[in-house]
């Protein structure tokens, strides 16, 4: 029993449906009713929740929800994010506290829900999708850059407190994806990426799902507290 | 609530979330030394009993439970504030 948050669209959207396939029965958290549409693609028993996981309150109503008409949570993906991008001296504070609330009190909120079925089970995965803009940096994203690497501390915070209880939480840190949010930024950096990747290409969804999959999977019970970087070497 | 229905209800606490079994739990068992319980499964028995007898623990009370006995004391102190 799976929960994606974000899975309206691009990468979970992507994880939501690679779980699926993997035989999860999944729940498409999104704040939209776009979950239910991802949801009916993924088949295997998926459902869809609306639910703005930056108010602590539907978090919790979601996850209880998620538990009752799944049977139970196992694993958990934080994947819904915004971007609201502008150069720090233009950037006002709605701009900030508007990314910080989605891109890391969700996954605060979302955890703290999600965590009392996983330590029933005495299994769990946590994953969470930060960025290799939590890691080096953007120029014009001050307030996401500092959000997905808030995430990277959250992640091993929560890999320390519940390494006992059989859960794990890693992080993803996606490169240059090609999704609705990256198509919004200008020309000439997708085409940096192109020229800059020693993969040569941009990344797509799936490979950011097969990493998830990976991390959800029996085989990585042993990793926990990593940012795994996925970039097509971008970064190096 | 009188102290063995307190006493019950507790009980029920510590088996469901530390997964005891309801004979081996007496009024002096320990539960850290014990049951073996650590922080989180403090914090855990701490969010049951809250549940189970809808009242409010603040951290700063949590190290007076150090027993069940010290536990059914008070929780009894608490609802007969609550009602009071």
């Amino acid at each position: 029993m799976a929960l994606v948050t974000g899975a309206s669209r691009g990468i979970g959207k992507g994880i939501a449906l690679a779980l699926a396939k993997e035989g999860a029965k999944v729940a498409c958290l999104a704040s939209s009713a776009g979950g239910e549409a991802t949801a009916a693609q993924a088949g295997n028993g998926a459902i869809g929740v609306v639910c703005n996981v930056a108010e602590a309150d539907q978090a919790q109503e979601a996850v209880s929800q998620v538990v009752e008409r799944l049977g139970g949570l196992h694993i958990a993906v934080n994947n819904a994010g915004i971007a609201r991008d502008q150069l720090l001296l233009r950037m006002t504070q709605q701009e900030w506290d508007e990314v910080i609330a989605v891109n890391l009190t969700g996954p605060f909120n979302i955890v703290k829900a999600a965590a009392k079925p996983m330590m029933k089970a005495r299994w769990g995965r946590i994953i969470n999708i930060s960025s290799i803009v939590g890691l080096s940096g953007q120029a014009g994203q001050a307030n996401y850059a500092a959000s997905k690497a808030g995430l990277i501390g959250f992640t091993k915070a929560v890999a320390k407190e519940f390494g006992s209880r059989g859960i794990t939480c890693n992080a993803i840190a996606p490169g240059f994806i090609e999704t609705d949010m990256t198509s919004e930024l200008p020309l000439e950096r997708r085409e940096h990426v192109h020229n800059s990747a020693p993969s040569g290409r941009l990344g797509t969804v799936e490979d950011i799902a097969a990493a998830a999959v990976f991390l959800a999977g029996e085989g990585a019970s042993y990793i926990t507290g990593q940012v795994l970087t996925v970039d097509g070497g971008l970064t190096l | 609530m009188d102290e063995a229905t307190v006493l019950e209800k507790v009980k029920k606490v510590i088996v469901e979330e530390m997964d005891r079994k309801e004979d081996e739990i007496t009024l002096e068992s320990s539960f850290t030394e014990d049951f073996g319980a650590d922080s989180l499964d403090v914090v855990q028995l701490v969010m049951g009993f809250e549940d189970a007898f809808d009242i409010e623990i603040p951290d700063e009370d949590v190290e007076q439970i150090k027993t069940v006995g010290a536990a059914v004391d008070y929780i009894k102190k608490k609802l007969e504030e609550k009602s009071a």
